[in-house]
């Protein structure tokens, strides 16, 4: 249970987080097409400012030292650089769709064709190689990973259910990211700067006769949507991907993508979708190892279903999900639409 | 009717080629720069060689290799293979051009285009040879890839149409179905990996290996006629992978380009992309039209997989699970860039598959890579979705002129004008 939780959390903050990208992004009338190449720039970012950052003194000092402050330091600073990179990345469509009312579609297949092949490229240069890995060794994860020797227990204390599953063996970042959730998701929908963001996805011309700015409203809202999918990105190169940057992000930009329609463009349902959806994630990842009821058998293991149904479960399920639920979905009405002054 | 009086630069479609000509110029040189940025940085690349990562970029296509030193002239055998690799590329671009002109993106042409593998593999290795003769395997093989792309494009037609899903979700869902489908059933069928030929159990047999009867077992052996013909193609380019697919996919281009402007499928297809609610109001049926644009969309990318595969040179690693096929994705920027005109995809098609030569011999020649060309078809999209700007800025201007004489008029024009724009420019 405690395995299945915690694998569970880590395919799912991911999904949620950058599913609140997208609907900064969409809520203030910009479609994000483009979540899935933020998050893979974001995830080289990431990783190669960490490698830089384990060649400085002060951090390898820090890890020999067993100093986990610093290192935790560090992937809170590597949170905020891929944050601010991710934003930066996603001015381009801003100011395609923005300035230039661009097709936003368009704008974010091309952000989405350049990302890998701008991080392919330049991982081929600095690694000669196809992927860029945080440390030299296999041993990235213990730079960061916080067990019950972070905290000065003893490895064989048994610190009971909770304590096990919220403790031992995970990352900082997740609960950073479950934090900025709930922060975010108050910031939309309870402040007046939420309320006029939310008003230029819907009606802008509205919104304008009332003195809100829209472009600036599109700007913030796809910049906040850039820094979160940048932030995902690295969390999930850090937390699911053994901390290395392949140009690839296994398509959970798209997946985030689904989450958010799935979750109907509102944060607590795209909280429990990206649950449901890192559960059989989980499940297709680990279906054997995983002991539900602890009598030492692992159930799904057990039973003679081909590991391709699991793997292809995840997806079945958002497709039937959908179906009955869509009817009732509603997207931001202006999404896609270029904001243009001059129109009624 | 609508270029009458006009001059050659005046018209739609030059405009339409300009912009994008523009784009590609554009995208070569942002190519360039960064062949020079990072050359500049980086202490192992000569000044010699930037300048020639920089021709390369340019006139790749007129590169060979000669002892270890770049010979500029005509190269068949990298025009033999930009033949090629252009074959499924103008397909899939037709694949998303002819869903872009009904209003849908269709981002899973690269599960169509799986699909589309396994039956074709299925049906070509399945068929003992003894059977039926090589071009008859052939045949029933293509058809069934297009058919099994057919089908699987019908899915999130029909889920947008009938269940209101969004079409890029129910694309996506399906395209890693498709992933695991195809393993799954490659994993469970055994009989079409590879085993004559050691090491190689993770891709299946090429197509020009026959299911025989041996000593009273089945097995495969090579030489069964199933293979696209050569039609003297390879006579023309020796040396290279070409073969009459490359003319398949002219001739599919050129029906979808009948099939889109001259029949009534065809405008009722394009009404629905351009208001469905207008369209169902006329009389038109928009449910089936979304789901038939759909399957002619998967069709498409179905028979560009049919059409890679059956050229019996290749082979395809099955275990796919975990990657989608790039020539599904790359439809994308072939159609974009060709403003979804079915006659430019072919163009734009070759164009791209140009750039992955080019890209080849960046890596082969000099000590940069392949994953620059990336960057510049990147760029190149990225400026398309301009294009339809500048060519709306254009239009507006001339519109100025009526304005003064007739104010109700513009304003009638203007709403379809950019309805059209962000559609995607069905009218281009």
């Amino acid at each position: 249970m405690t395995f299945l939780i915690q694998q569970t959390l880590l395919y799912a903050v991911p999904l949620m987080i950058v599913a609140l990208a997208g609907v900064f992004a969409e809520r203030s009338g910009i479609i994000n097409l483009a979540l899935e190449g933020i998050m893979i720039f974001g995830a080289f970012v990431g990783v190669l400012f960490v490698n830089v950052m384990q060649g400085v003194s002060f951090f390898s000092d820090a890890y020999a030292a067993k100093n986990w402050l610093a290192l935790q330091g560090l992937e809170l600073l590597a949170m905020l650089v891929t944050a601010v990179m991710g934003a930066v990345f996603s001015l381009l469509l801003s100011f395609a769709s923005v300035n230039l009312k661009a097709d936003q579609t368009i704008g974010g297949t091309a952000l989405n064709l350049m990302a890998p092949a701008l991080v392919l490229f330049f991982i081929r240069i600095i690694a000669n190689q196809n992927s860029l890995g945080m440390a030299d060794g296999s041993d990235a994860a213990s730079w960061f990973m916080l067990k019950k020797s972070t905290f000065g227990i003893d490895r064989k204390t048994d610190l009971g259910f909770l304590g096990e599953t919220f403790i031992n063996k995970v990352y900082l970042a997740t609960y950073v990211c479950i934090i900025l959730y709930v922060i975010l998701s108050v910031l939309l929908y309870k402040t007046k700067f939420g309320l006029r963001l939310r008003s230029c996805g819907e009606n802008p011309q509205a919104a304008d006769s009332l003195g809100i700015n829209v472009y600036k409203m599109r700007y913030a809202g796809t910049t906040i949507s850039g820094a979160l999918a940048g932030m995902g990105g690295f969390v999930y190169a850090l937390t699911t991907a053994n901390c290395t940057s392949t140009g690839d992000v296994a398509g959970f930009g798209f997946l985030a993508l689904a989450v958010m329609i799935f979750g109907n463009w509102k944060p607590l349902n795209i909280a429990g979708a990206a649950l449901l959806f890192g559960l059989f994630k989980c499940i297709a990842a680990s279906y054997t190892s995983i002991d539900i009821n602890g009598d030492g058998v692992c159930m799904l293991a057990t039973m003679p279903i081909s590991s391709h149904v699991y793997r292809m479960l995840p997806y079945v399920i958002t497709l039937v999900v959908l179906a009955f639920t869509s009817q009732k979905s509603r997207a931001p009405k202006a999404e896609g639409v270029p904001y243009d002054k001059g129109q009624r | 009717m609508k270029n009458q009086g006009k001059t050659l630069l005046q018209r739609e479609g030059t405009k339409a080629v300009l912009a994008s000509l523009i784009s590609i110029v554009i995208g070569l040189a942002v190519g360039s720069i960064l062949v020079l940025v990072v050359g500049l940085c980086s202490e192992s690349i000569s000044l010699a060689g930037i300048w020639d990562g920089i021709r390369l970029i340019f006139a790749g296509l007129f590169s060979s290799k000669v002892d270890g030193q770049i010979v500029w002239g005509f190269n068949p055998v990298n025009f033999g293979n930009m033949l090629f690799r252009a074959t499924p590329l103008i397909l899939t671009g037709l694949s998303v051009a002819v869903a872009f002109k009904t209003g849908l993106f269709n981002i899973g042409a690269p599960g169509q285009y799986l699909m589309g593998t396994m039956a074709t593999l299925a049906i070509a290795l399945g068929i003992p040879s003894a059977a039926l003769p090589g071009p008859v395997i052939w045949l029933l093989a293509f058809l069934g890839g297009a058919l099994a792309g057919a089908l699987w494009g019908c899915i999130p037609g029909m889920v947008k149409a009938f269940l209101n899903i969004n079409e890029v979700l129910a694309c996506i869902m399906t395209n890693w179905i498709a992933a695991n489908l195809v393993t799954w059933f490659f994993d469970a069928t055994k009989v079409f990996q590879n085993t004559v030929e050691n090491t190689k159990s993770d891709n299946i047999y090429k197509t020009i290996y026959g299911r025989t009867m041996v000593d009273g077992a089945w097995t495969y052996v090579e030489g069964n006629g199933v293979q696209t013909a050569k039609l003297g193609l390879d006579k023309i380019f020796p040396g290279s992978q070409v073969n009459a697919g490359i003319l398949v996919a002219v001739v599919i281009g050129i029906g979808v380009y009948i099939l889109m402007t001259k029949t009534t499928l065809g405008y009722q297809l394009k009404a629905c992309g351009a208001n469905r609610h207008a369209a169902h109001y006329a009389g038109i049926n928009d449910k089936r039209n979304i789901v038939l644009s759909m399957a002619i969309a998967g069709a498409l990318s179905g028979a560009g997989a049919a059409l890679y595969w059956l050229a019996g040179n290749t082979e395809f690693a099955w275990q796919t699970y975990q990657s989608l096929p790039a020539a599904g994705f790359n439809g994308i920027p072939v159609a974009l860039l060709a403003a979804n005109h079915p006659i430019g995809v072919i163009f734009t098609g070759c164009f791209m598959s140009m750039l992955s030569i080019v890209g080849l011999q960046l890596t082969n020649l000099t000590a940069y890579n392949e994953y620059i060309t990336d960057v510049i078809i990147s760029v190149i999209v990225y400026l398309s979705a301009f294009s339809l700007l500048i060519k709306m800025l254009l239009s507006a201007r001339k519109k100025d002129k009526p304005a003064a004489t007739a104010p109700d008029s513009p304003r009638e024009d203007e709403p379809a004008e950019q309805a059209s724009a962000e559609k995607g420019g069905e009218q281009a």
